[in-house]
């Protein structure tokens, strides 16, 4: 059954977008967009780094982009501002991954899958991959699920409490490293944030409870691995991109919803 | 008795700046702890090193095995992104049977809340869910935090009577910073004059009538520190007429 590759390419889409909404929701209250991009563009600097030792490219994917994030929370609330600092580290990983991968000599690379996904040519191991990532992912966000949540509503909060919001920051970063390694296949480094962000975004407006919100996400990043690769066989489209554009699509619709009843009442 | 916390020679910092120095405190079971001081005197620091939030840089912090907080945060800011009923909020970090969530509400009088979002609440609503919030895990120390910013004055004086109440109720201990110097409950058992350290403490008397404080604040009107009386042997029927009740001493 698994040798249809649009079936393998629709289940590695929906593993992503169900792992990618709940962490999704908490990049969004704890407003680390850039913090997203910037652990997804060093992405590709492991990727390069994967080639060059001859190791397993989710392994060297994996590993820098949790060393990214660790850099980046370790390096946050000191000095310059936050959003400057995620500015600076984000580009300046996907700027160094791009030379990174040039300077490689006989390897043929193609950037492109890697920059912006290939998810049609998931092989039976990536699935497996991925789908072990996600639902290491979901298992640990469970876990930590209200930790989590009372540290991003309020550090002192959650410390009066006896929870330690940074080792709960800690979880979200690997769950970040974990949930880019998988995605990059999927929807390729530059679109992983918005994999995050925008169903996340999307869902909101229809969401009352935290819980709500990861759940709804979830259902509208689904959809929109499974729209967008429609779109793109449909269409002939880039996949990745595609299923952005969808996700794009429902959070200008939802928006428009929350209008509306804004309206009515 | 072993105190509920205690510090010896406490030092804390913020981004590398010894703000607090050197602070020996300590407060017991049942004790109402008041805290005064200027603008960045180290108040809410303090608070941040007693619940952990700040670790000392020198000096230690000792807390007793069954200590359990019930923090009331000078402010809280939700992000609009994160949808919140009242309900869920009173639900964190550890979900309590819906009877005693609604019992909770029902207490701090509002008892058709549960479903409202965060943001739906006015000033005041919104200090009484973060009170009972507090409240529901039956904390032996309540900590306030400037707790009564953006209440006005019949509203500050309905909540300090709400602190009196649970007091007597849970017997547990209160530390609160004072929302200005004028209102300290006359019910405090001690205040703490701060500023980068503690510069005078005793009964809200005493403290009043300290040098230091008398140096800080001044001593005409402006630096005088009132004391909120409440008035138990009658009742107005309604929060306006609360402020004739309080004694303006000083």
């Amino acid at each position: 059954m698994l040798d249809d590759f649009a079936l393998r390419a629709a289940l590695a889409g929906i593993g992503v977008a169900l792992a990618a909404a709940p962490l999704g929701c908490f990049v969004v209250w704890r407003r680390m967009a850039y913090f997203g991009d910037a652990t997804s563009h060093a992405a590709l600097l492991g990727v390069a780094l994967a080639l060059t030792f001859q190791g397993p490219v989710l392994l060297g994917v994996l590993v820098v982009a949790l060393l990214m994030a660790l850099a980046v929370s370790t390096l946050s609330g000191r000095g310059l501002g936050e959003d400057t600092l995620l500015g600076v580290m984000a580009h300046a990983a996907l700027a160094l991954g791009l030379v990174a991968v040039s300077l490689l000599q006989g390897v043929r690379v193609d950037l492109m899958a890697y920059l912006f996904g290939d998810i049609l040519a998931v092989t039976k191991s990536d699935l497996a991959l991925i789908w072990s990532g996600a639902v290491l992912v979901i298992a640990l966000l469970t876990w930590r699920w209200t930790a989590l949540l009372s540290a991003t509503l309020n550090p002192d909060l959650a410390r009066a409490s006896g929870i330690n919001p940074r080792r709960e920051q800690l979880v979200l970063t690997l769950t970040l490293a974990i949930t880019v390694a998988c995605a990059i296949k999927v929807v390729g480094a530059l679109l992983i944030a918005a994999l995050l962000i925008i169903p996340a975004a999307a869902a909101r407006p229809l969401a009352r409870t935290p819980e709500a919100m990861a759940a709804i996400a979830a259902g509208i990043g689904a959809f929109s691995a499974l729209g967008g690769l429609g779109a793109s066989f449909q269409w002939d489209t880039p996949t990745g991109p595609s299923i952005v554009s969808v996700a794009a699509g429902a959070f200008v619709l939802t928006s428009l919803l929350r209008s509306a009843i804004k309206a009515r009442r | 008795m072993s105190p509920l916390i205690e510090t010896r020679g406490m030092t804390l910092a913020q981004g590398g700046t010894p703000v607090l120095r050197h602070v020996d405190f300590a407060i017991n079971a049942g004790e109402i702890v008041t805290i005064v001081g200027p603008n960045g005197s180290g108040k809410s620091t303090l608070l941040k090193g007693l619940i952990g939030a700040l670790t000392p840089v020198s000096g230690t912090v000792t807390r007793a095995p069954d200590l359990s907080i019930g923090y009331v945060p000078q402010s809280l800011h939700i992000d609009p992104t994160l949808p919140l009923t009242v309900q869920r909020f009173m639900n964190l970090p550890r979900r309590s049977k819906p009877q005693a969530v609604a019992e909770a509400l029902r207490h701090a009088g509002l008892p058709d809340l549960g479903s409202a979002q965060m943001s739906e609440l006015s000033g005041g609503q919104f200090q009484r869910v973060l009170l009972a919030r507090a409240l529901l895990m039956r904390p032996n120390l309540l900590i306030l935090d400037e707790a009564t910013q953006g209440l006005d004055q019949p509203g500050s004086a309905a909540f300090y009577r709400q602190i009196e109440e649970v007091r007597a109720d849970l017997g547990c201990a209160v530390l609160m910073v004072s929302h200005d110097l004028h209102v300290v409950m006359a019910a405090s058992d001690r205040v703490l004059c701060v500023n980068g350290h503690i510069c005078c403490e005793g009964t809200p008397e005493v403290v009043r009538d300290a040098p230091e404080y008398r140096a800080l604040f001044g001593s005409g009107t402006q630096g005088a520190l009132a004391l909120y009386r409440h008035e138990h042997n009658h009742d107005h029927g309604h929060d306006h007429h609360d402020h004739e009740g309080h004694t303006h001493a000083g």
